[in-house]
């Protein structure tokens, strides 16, 4: 049986991260293709929600990445978006997800190389939890979003 | 004679900070701009940084985004490769002759995607990482440079210089190599030039006895810097050069090149290296995952900036060694370390050894930059630095020609930046007339109305050349595309970003009437506007746009498993059109601006800022709580330079009372504020109502009151500016007095205050050269901390030193103790030197006085700006927006920010003027696009949004009880949208709906 490959979404800043991910490709800086990447202006747009319904939806794992504090384009996005974080993080813990599957962290635009070390660290961390069976809907609708 | 032609246009020379920020300035002021760059791209020396002082902010993310507003600013024509050869004319009309030198790269077919780099066979030393690793003969300066185009090293490349080779040219998908390009000389007709030449690190091979040149342990900052950063030769990981371990113990060695008449010629102070040592030293212990013990050696640590001092603090709270001395040998290790023989603070001799050794080299004009100033009849400095006088910072000798950066003196970035400002404004003082005149603006068609249309998306997925379709199977995931709900059209582009691929998208958009598109590329971060615009072009909102980066974040990345990075390509189109699929054409609406300012202050700060803005033909009503105006300096004698500053204020009085566009309210005070950038309404305690757009506020500082040294106790005790006042009064007892001490550091530098007032030692060794050249019978002692006399202003303490003034250092632990007996003073104070206690019995005792902000906490709630722990007005962005506020339409000057000399002063001043016009200068201001907006059916006004919102754009419309966003003041991060607890805060173009559908669509 070949090696459980987990599905991750990804919620990266504009500014840093998702920067951070676009030199790791200039300098062609190879990492598992298990992420799907939604750009945020700002990880403070991050809703709850979105971790909420990516598990829902059978995410295996999630990974929020921002500025470092101090260099928020918006000067505290980051803040407010660690804060919700934390308090997420620790109430899906009570509820049984397993730690490794949600990740947060700070990666600037010029840390291409420790953009590819945290994401060949979550993908590891998210594999050894195994699929996601706990928190999917199964019934849920996957077909069309609805427009509004 | 004909009236003089004034043309609307200027030239910047160098594209670093400084260069860029005036280029913006002046471009964003309605001026066409020239922004000439002698190598492939902008960015100057500090793309080179890794982070910055003192808030270790990444050097390269902070400057990306100006890099990319120059390359993309469609009246800033941006001129690589460039020299100047001749400025010939005068102001208001200048021909500029330049010759632009070749890339041997068409620059309008460049990808760069870098195959030509891959296959180039000729390695070089690289420049941009202080040639500690190689470059190809065809490259780009750095990942991020702007423009991002390659160009051919022409000395090095074989088919230039043998005429073989050409593979370049053989891979290129895009053709765009031109082995046959040639220089073009051309002459440019500008109103006014700006020179900013920057720098070159101070060379320090001759220096034999630092064994630079031999010895691999042994290197300098910059190429210490280059270690540290993340794109360095080494990624970040700190190792030497030599044998690649890992240093355990690093010893800076400060002043290398500075500060130093005997080897080097260069007298000055280089101003920057304590600071940068400072935050290499912090920033190599976090690299190191182990206990690395650093030491920085150095005769005065000049932290005399904002937010400096608490650095230093931190830096020896973290185990950084500080040891005052200047080492004179570095003697190389058999095992690969350098061993120093010093003379400690306490004169003891003690050998040490260390793995590395890095000198703080400083900061010196280049010879190019020399001949330039021969050559355009500039006058300099004996050090080569542009000469400047302190009341016009950045005018030089040569009307018409202005400069900013190292060039007037070596300087750090936020001061660089200032004076960037400051240049653009004083550069366009001359123009105002022309304003306008040589801009461009782009006519786009009004958008088709989509209303009630379901969506029909075209999707273009790019092969990039090989990028791409190298990877991912483009036409697979095509046929995906055209699956996918409301997809109307889908197709493969060799490069989606070319011209003809542009319009073919123009055409398809009409012809299909295609209402969304998405375009699977590159990074929507350098690509985004490109499309928004060929969208706009086409008559569709841009905002019905989206980008999925299948390049950056695919291709490139899983070169090596091309069937998941095709799934993932897939997925990413899907995740685009989902989005897409639910986008909305976002407004943009038009406010007024009125065309004024309020400036509060009345001090040098504010008046200068208030005639600089006349110059532009901007009216300003300047209010001054005081009797008076002139501020501060009312009370100070003369500059470091020995300028008469009474003066100067009669003259600047004078101009202001004349000026038509400035009216003063004296012994007024703000009242009530409204209002929002371009539209601000104050009412002041006079009961006149200014309306105004933009605020600039230069409220300036106070001289603290000493609790010490029998302050208010003795009537010999004075501070600095009540013994200005003397002097200035020609008092017969201080002419006659014959002992003076000045005592440094009262009131700062202390735990309560930790910062250091910055002018003050340079205030005390020009007393002392006064008083000294006065009366050379007198004698002077100085008791000081660190003397700080950063920059040329080292000249006035080895003047002072020359002239038989006395230095002793105090300590804070050993504080000089002063106590009176009859008529008589004493000051005793420990000599570090000799080991003994010195007792001086002077006729006056002066103290250097902190210098404390008013805490204008009332003010700055009413304007909704931030004050810093100590009261200083808190600027937007400690290094690239030093004299604006976060909140729009808001901006300050002189000391109110942090104590600063009075050159510095003014050319903030000039900066916030400059800042403010850009401003000013529309007459409607474009609001909107990627906003937040409220559903008032949602909202409870219960206010979270106001509180989490970083720039006071969301209020609670008292009337209707709900909140309310202010378009001009918003800035689209969404952080209100997402801690609503009722969803009621919607940000455009990142919307709930927009954003669950890209989560669906991604599983």
């Amino acid at each position: 049986m070949s090696e459980f490959e987990p599905k991750i979404v990804a919620f990266f800043c504009n500014w840093c991260t998702y920067g951070a991910a676009d030199l790791a490709g200039v300098s062609r800086l190879d990492y598992p293709p298990n992420f799907r990447v939604v750009r945020l202006p700002c990880t403070g747009r991050l809703n709850p929600k979105y971790i909420l319904e990516a598990f829902k939806r059978g995410a295996d794992g999630v990974w929020i990445s921002g500025c470092h504090p101090g260099d928020c384009h918006y000067i505290a996005g980051n803040y407010h978006a660690r804060r919700k974080f934390m308090l997420l993080h620790h109430m899906l813990e009570a509820v049984g997800l397993e730690p490794g599957r949600l990740h947060f962290s700070w990666i600037s635009s010029a840390e291409a190389n420790k953009f590819q070390e945290i994401a060949r660290e979550v993908v590891e961390k998210v594999r050894a939890c195994g699929p996601n069976v706990n928190f999917r809907k199964a019934e849920l609708d996957l077909g069309l979003p609805e427009v509004a | 004679m004909a009236t003089k032609k004034v043309v609307g246009a200027a030239l910047v020379a160098g594209g670093g900070v400084a260069g860029m920020q005036a280029a913006l300035d002046l471009a964003n002021a309605g001026y066409y701009v020239y922004l000439v760059e002698k190598s492939l791209a902008i960015g100057g020396r500090m793309s080179q940084l890794d982070k910055t002082f003192p808030t270790n902010d990444c050097s390269m993310c902070i400057i990306s985004p100006k890099l990319v507003e120059v390359g993309r600013h469609i009246n800033i024509e941006l001129l690589t490769l460039t020299d100047i050869l001749a400025i010939d004319g005068a102001e208001g009309d200048f021909r500029v002759r330049v010759r632009k030198n070749p890339r041997y790269i068409d620059m309008s077919k460049c990808i760069a995607c870098g195959e030509c780099t891959k296959k180039c066979p000729v390695k070089v030393d690289n420049e941009y990482n202080e040639l500690l690793d190689k470059r190809k003969a065809i490259y780009v300066q750095y990942a991020q440079a702007v423009p991002l185009k390659y160009g051919i090293d022409a000395e090095k490349c074989l088919m230039l210089t043998k005429g073989k080779c050409g593979s370049c040219q053989k891979v290129c998908p895009a053709k765009a190599v031109d082995y046959g390009q040639k220089a073009e000389e051309a002459v440019l007709n500008v109103g006014s030039v700006v020179l900013a030449p920057g720098f070159k690190p101070y060379n320090p091979k001759d220096f034999e006895t630092y064994r630079y040149a031999d010895d691999p342990n042994v290197m300098t900052a910059l190429e210490f810097e280059r270690l540290l950063g993340a794109t360095g030769p080494t990624m970040g990981h700190v190792v030497r050069s030599g044998d690649h371990k890992e240093p355990q113990s690093i010893a800076f060695l400060q002043c290398v090149g500075s500060r130093d008449i005997n080897r080097a010629d260069n007298g000055y102070c280089s101003s920057v290296c304590c600071m940068y040592a400072i935050k290499e030293a912090i920033i190599a212990k976090e690299h190191a995952k182990y206990d690395l013990q650093v030491t920085v050696f150095y005769m005065d640590i000049r932290s005399f900036g904002k937010d400096f001092e608490r650095y230093y603090e931190k830096a020896k709270a973290k185990g950084i060694r500080f040891v005052r001395s200047r080492i004179h040998t570095v003697q190389p290790l058999k095992d690969g370390g350098v061993r120093f023989h010093y003379v400690t603070d306490h004169g003891q001799s003690t050998t040490e050894d260390f793995d590395l050794a890095v000198l703080s080299h400083g900061l010196v004009i280049t010879g190019e930059t020399q001949d330039m100033s021969r050559k355009f009849g500039l006058e300099t400095d004996k050090y080569n630095f542009a000469k400047t006088s302190s009341f016009s910072p950045v005018a030089l000798s040569r009307p018409g020609i202005y400069a900013c950066g190292v060039f007037t003196g070596p300087k750090d970035i936020p001061s660089s930046v200032m004076e960037a400002s400051a240049a653009a404004a004083a550069a366009s003082s001359k123009l105002s007339s022309a304003r306008g005149t040589l801009t461009r603006t782009v006519n786009v068609p009004a958008p088709m109305d989509i209303n009630g249309e379901p969506p029909r998306i075209g999707v273009f997925i790019c092969h990039c050349g090989i990028n791409i379709a190298s990877v991912i199977d483009v036409p697979k995931v095509v046929e995906f595309a055209k699956t996918l709900p409301f997809v109307e059209f889908a197709s493969n582009t060799m490069f989606a970003c070319s011209q003809d691929n542009q319009e073919q998208m123009v055409k398809l958009i009409k012809d299909m009437r295609l209402n969304r598109i998405v375009v699977s590329a590159c990074s929507p971060r350098t690509h985004e506007p490109l499309f928004m615009e060929t969208l706009a072009a086409a008559g569709l909102n841009k905002y019905l746009f989206e980008m999925a980066n299948i390049r950056n974040h695919d291709s490139w990345v899983h070169a090596g498993n091309p069937e998941e990075a095709t799934r993932k390509a897939m997925d990413m189109t899907e995740m685009a059109v989902a989005k897409a699929a639910l986008l909305t054409p976002l407004t943009e609406n038009v406010i007024d601006v009125d065309p004024t300012a309020l400036v509060i202050g009345g001090g040098v700060a504010g008046l200068n800022a208030a005639l600089t803005l006349s110059q532009q033909g901007f009216k300003s009503v300047v209010v001054e709580k005081a009797e008076k105006l002139g501020g501060i300096a009312n009370r100070i004698l003369s500059t470091s330079k020995d300028e008469d500053v009474g003066k100067y204020l009669d003259e600047l009085q004078a101009k202001v009372e004349a000026d038509p566009n400035i009216s003063v309210a004296l012994k007024a005070e703000v009242g009530q504020v409204e209002g929002f950038v371009g539209n601000f309404e104050t009412t002041l305690t006079n009961g006149e109502t200014v309306k105004h757009g933009v605020t600039i506020i230069a409220t300036g500082a106070l001289e603290s009151k000493p609790a010490e040294y029998l302050y208010g106790q003795n009537p010999k005790v004075l501070t600095h500016l009540e013994l200005d006042e003397r002097m200035k009064a020609r008092d017969e007892a201080v002419d006659a007095a014959r002992t003076f001490v000045f005592v440094q550091c009262v009131g700062s530098r202390e735990p309560e205050r930790m910062y250091c007032s910055k002018v003050c030692c340079t205030h005390t060794v020009h007393s002392a050269v006064h008083i000294k050249k006065k009366n050379p019978d007198a004698r002077i002692f100085v008791l000081y901390r660190d003397m700080r006399t950063y920059a040329q202003k080292e000249d006035l303490y080895k003047e002072a030193r020359d002239l038989g003034v006395i230095f002793v250092r105090y300590d804070l632990d050993s504080k000089p103790k002063v106590s009176e007996s009859g008529e008589a003073l004493n000051v005793e104070v420990h000599d570090p030197v000799s080991g003994r206690n010195l007792l001086i019995n002077p006729d006056f005792l002066v103290l250097a006085a902190a210098i404390v902000s008013g805490r204008e906490s009332e003010l700055a709630m009413k304007y909704k700006v931030p004050l810093d722990e100590d009261g200083w007005f808190f600027e937007a962005h400690q290094k690239l927006r030093p004299v604006d506020f976060a909140t729009d339409g808001m901006f300050m000057a002189g000391i109110c920010h942090y104590p600063k000399p009075m050159d510095e002063v003014v050319a903030q001043a000039q900066a916030a003027a400059a800042r403010a016009v850009t401003v000013l200068t529309q007459p409607k201001m474009t609001v909107g696009g990627i906003v937040a907006e409220i559903n008032q059916a949602k909202c409870s006004g219960c206010g979270v949004c106001v509180a989490v919102c970083p720039f006071s754009a969301v209020k609670i419309d008292e009337a209707k009880g709900k909140a309310a966003v202010n378009e001009a003041m918003c800035k689209g991060c969404g952080t209100c949208a997402s801690s609503c607890r009722s969803d009621a805060p919607i940000l455009r173009g990142f919307t709930n709906d927009g954003l669950f559908a890209q989560i669906a669509a991604a599983l």
